[in-house]
């Protein structure tokens, strides 16, 4: 499929969806509430996205961005959708039911950058301890002891 | 489920429904390295398996934000150590993306041959541990013999037997080493001949195939749905070859084929890992006598600093894809930083594969994942 | 012409004139519980040693090589470095059993020594029933292997016991029944009279294709009852860690090194004896010269040969095959070996009725 009708696609089940073609793929920025219903439509045809490559989030200071680096293992193109968090209460919709690869994924980022999956499984701590303070990769973490300033 | 402080309680205890629970890592034989798993067992049959990673987690990631873009790379070495030379690859490819510096053919000839040598050299020692995982010791010291050769030549190269540091954004950091033709030719002769050796001492062996056959079968969806990637999703059936899909360095010129079995047990994975070295052989073949002469590393400036905005490079690893994505502000060090790797996704697959068989399928089952777990935890 | 009969005929001579007969009994069991003991040291030294040397051979590498010429006094400094380690007892073991079990493993394995026959009439005890004893002592060995398991209070070693209990269990029948064979065609018990039966010729090649099945269905039955590899899944390393012993240490886990060691070399020299004709020399048919200069070989070298060409097969083994999972290695046992041995006894007892072998 082409961006165009990728683009509109997309369009059609997030109205509020903004597009940027500057890169090397076709970025989508959506609204955090509209995720879940979307995921649940490029899944399935005729855009079937049924392979999540990338999911990670950016610290912006001011709000945080999640992105999704999805393909298509059958048609072999490629999005990157992005939605916008605030900084105090992240939270966006977890996509683990939709796209499995996500659970490890989100428990990830739910411990470093400390965004809240709604409905996720089983969002507890993967690779930090229990009663670890604080999100590492958010750019205000601060940690005297282990990090050395260059 | 359970945390920290639980699973030290727990050790000589029964589960909630009298099921034992044991923990697996962060020291066992079998997880090779520092990954834990809580394993629910009922009898000798496995309920559930829980990973609990962390263990050797350096936050490369936050590391790499106060790296330059020439310093970065040399981290990268780190995470997946059995194929530096491809992460390296990755980061230097996504930095000349970015900053559109053109390589010379001299070096994409000498990326894409090392690259495929990493990769000998990572299945030939991932032979080895599966094979020790299944209880056959002897397989590894076969494997070493022929990885000893590779990693050589490695150090003739660079200096370095694990990790390299070779690439740098532009082309090499050194011209290749004289004897390096010779000793790769040498070393695919030894490699043909003694391959059939592995073929005898494993594959055929009724042990080996009963241990393997219909274990820890992932099929094509599920495989698509956790994100698998390289030998672990190709065994199962699904095209996920990066050097096809989006070639880099010299990959579209050569010719070879993409490993794909369709059973999606660990016999599948072992045949791809097998049938994949031959065909990285087959690369190293077309490339090796046509090197061609002139500079090894391109014109750049002393500082990169890649213009705003968002890359993403992928390639594959001998484990599968790996992905490095950058979101540049501008300056010389990236703003935020975040490495795929394929073991992490390789990874949340296992529990799913293993519910419901033996101890010594996980151990099949995990063999054949190929998990290195510096990779999953960065 | 130097022979191990010949010494302690002697030996036993020289004690009779010397001492009244029940002072002499009492110094001659001295002596052989002193031989015993040394024997098994030198036996646990020298497997080991042959054992890193085979594996070493196999997986084209050199093996130990400083200690002393060759590498032969290595498994001494290994041992020497058990005796000095702390045997560590962990806090929440039983303390009574997890010290008891290594012992009743190495004091199981002694017993077995008694009715074997290491040369020409130079056997411990020549028991009338000694293969029945062989049968019923070597099954003990579980009991110490379980009560390790179970006193470690640690989950691999309990998993480890229990593979091993449900293990041994199974292949004791496949082993007895390739023993019954033997008896059922020379018609004794008795060791001494097992072996005077081959004077003509091995069981191996008298009793045609069953005792050779016998012969096979043994040495996999015996390898799985000595937790060797691929039957190893009571250690099961990569499962496991260390199955049983994950919690000794020290010369507590020599001990069951030892035992293990010691058991490979008592079965092998059962099998030796049973089928391969313990210290009687080869013998072809009328070849009067070669059996001649077979003759001149001593018989201890005759038992010892046989015996170490078996401990060379199940090193073999075990340097070469995966390891089976825990229900293949029961469905094996169940459902081939052990209908495959029960047939096969049947078979041979019609060749015994009807006088067929040679």
């Amino acid at each position: 499929m082409t961006n165009e009708e990728i683009k509109e696609y997309i369009s059609a089940h997030a109205p509020n969806a903004t597009f940027e073609e500057t890169g090397e793929w076709l970025n989508i920025i959506i609204e955090a509430a509209e995720w879940k219903a979307l995921a649940t439509a490029i899944k399935g045809n005729p855009l079937q996205m049924d392979f999540v490559f990338c999911l990670t989030c950016v610290d912006w200071k001011t709000h945080l961005t999640m992105v999704y680096h999805l393909t298509s293992t059958k048609q072999r193109h490629n999005i990157v959708i992005k939605a916008n968090l605030t900084i105090d209460q992240p939270q966006i919709e977890t996509v683990a039911g939709i796209w499995r690869t996500a659970e490890f994924h989100e428990r990830e980022v739910f411990e470093m950058f400390g965004v809240h999956f709604s409905n996720h499984p089983d969002l507890r701590k993967l690779i930090l301890e229990e009663d670890f303070k604080g999100f590492p990769l958010r750019k205000d973490f601060e940690d005297p002891i282990n990090m050395i300033k260059l | 489920m359970y945390n920290q402080t639980e699973i030290i309680k727990d050790t000589t205890e029964l589960g909630p429904e009298g099921e034992l629970v044991v923990n697996m890592g962060p020291q066992h034989p079998a997880t090779h390295g520092v990954l834990h798993l809580v394993v629910t067992l009922n009898g000798e049959t496995i309920k559930k398996i829980e990973p609990h990673l962390g263990y050797i987690h350096r936050s490369i990631e936050k590391m790499c934000e106060s790296l330059t873009y020439r310093q970065f790379i040399y981290v990268t070495s780190r995470m997946d150590y059995l194929s530096s030379h491809i992460n390296n690859t990755a980061c230097a490819l996504l930095v000349e993306k970015g900053m559109q510096i053109e390589v010379p053919e001299r070096a994409q000839y000498v990326r894409t041959i090392l690259n495929e040598l990493t990769r000998i050299a990572s299945h030939e020692l991932w032979i080895g541990a599966m094979a020790m995982d299944l209880g056959a010791f002897t397989p590894f010291f076969y494997a070493f013999r022929e990885r000893e050769m590779i990693t050589e030549i490695m150090e003739d190269t660079c200096g370095a037997r694990l990790t390299m540091n070779y690439i740098v954004p532009g082309g090499l950091m050194y011209d290749i080493h004289p004897t390096f033709q010779n000793k790769v030719k040498a070393f695919i002769k030894q490699f043909k001949e003694k391959v059939v050796e592995y073929e005898d001492l494993v594959t055929n062996n009724v042990i080996f195939q009963s241990r393997t056959k219909g274990v820890g079968i992932l099929s094509a969806e599920d495989a698509i749905s956790f994100g698998c990637t390289g030998p672990v999703a190709r065994a199962s059936g699904v095209n996920c070859d990066i050097r096809k899909i989006a070639p880099y360095d010299v990959y579209a010129k050569v010719e070879f084929d993409e490993v794909i079995e369709t059973a999606g047990d660990s016999f599948a994975r072992y045949m791809v890992r097998i049938k994949e070295m031959n065909q990285s052989i087959r690369i190293i073949e077309q490339l090796i006598d046509t090197i061609p002469e002139g500079d090894f590393v391109g014109k750049t400036k002393n500082v990169l600093k890649l213009p705003k905005g968002e890359f993403y490079q992928r390639v594959e690893t001998a484990r599968g894809e790996f992905g490095v994505y950058i979101v540049s502000e501008g300056g010389t060090t990236p703003h935020r930083i975040k490495f795929r790797s394929p073991g992490f996704s390789n990874l949340s697959a296992l529990s799913h594969m293993a519910e419901g068989s033996k101890i010594g399928d996980l151990m099949a089952t995990m063999g054949t994942l190929d998990l290195v777990i510096p990779d999953i935890d960065r | 012409m130097f022979s191990l009969e010949g010494i302690t005929t002697a030996t036993q001579d020289w004690l009779l004139i010397k001492f009244n007969p029940t002072i002499a009994l009492a110094i001659e069991c001295v002596i052989v519980i002193l031989l015993s003991i040394s024997l098994f040291a030198l036996l646990g030294l020298v497997l080991v040693l042959m054992e890193r040397k085979v594996a070493a051979r196999i997986q084209i590498r050199l093996g130990p090589n400083r200690v002393g010429p060759g590498g032969i006094f290595q498994t001494a400094a290994d041992t020497l470095k058990l005796i000095m380690k702390e045997g560590l007892t962990p806090d929440t073991a039983d303390k009574f059993l997890f010290n008891l079990a290594p012992f009743i493993v190495m004091m199981v394995a002694m017993l077995l020594l008694a009715p074997i026959a290491f040369a020409k009439n130079f056997q411990i005890w020549d028991i009338n029933i000694g293969v029945l004893y062989i049968s019923a002592i070597s099954s003990l060995s579980v009991i110490g292997i379980l009560m390790a398991g179970w006193a470690s209070n640690n989950k691999y070693s309990l998993l480890g016991a229990m593979r091993s209990g449900a293990q041994i269990v199974s292949y004791e029948l496949s082993a007895g029944f390739a023993v019954l064979t033997i008896v059922v065609l020379t018609g004794s018990l008795q060791i001494s009279e097992i072996v005077a039966a081959q004077q003509n010729g091995w069981w191996l090649f008298k009793g045609h294709i069953p005792v050779i099945i016998a012969f096979v269905l043994y040495i996999i039955a015996v390898t799985a009852e000595t937790n060797r590899a691929p039957f190893d899944l009571a250690e099961a390393e990569s499962e496991l860690t260390a199955g049983f012993h994950t919690e000794y240490s020290g010369m507590k886990f020599a001990l069951f090194s030892l035992a293990e060691y010691i058991n490979i070399f008592i079965v092998c020299a059962i099998g030796a004896t049973l089928f391969l004709g313990g210290w009687m020399p080869l013998h072809i048919g009328h070849w009067e010269g070669f059996n001649h200069i077979m003759d001149y070989i001593p018989s201890s070298i005759w038992f010892m040969g046989k015996t170490f060409f078996l401990i060379f097969l199940i090193m073999w083994f075990r340097w070469t095959f995966p390891r089976l999972r825990v229900d293949q290695l029961l469905n094996l046992e169940w459902k081939y070996l052990l209908p495959i041995s029960l047939f096969n006894l049947l078979l041979v007892t019609i060749i015994a009725i009807m006088g067929w072998h040679f």
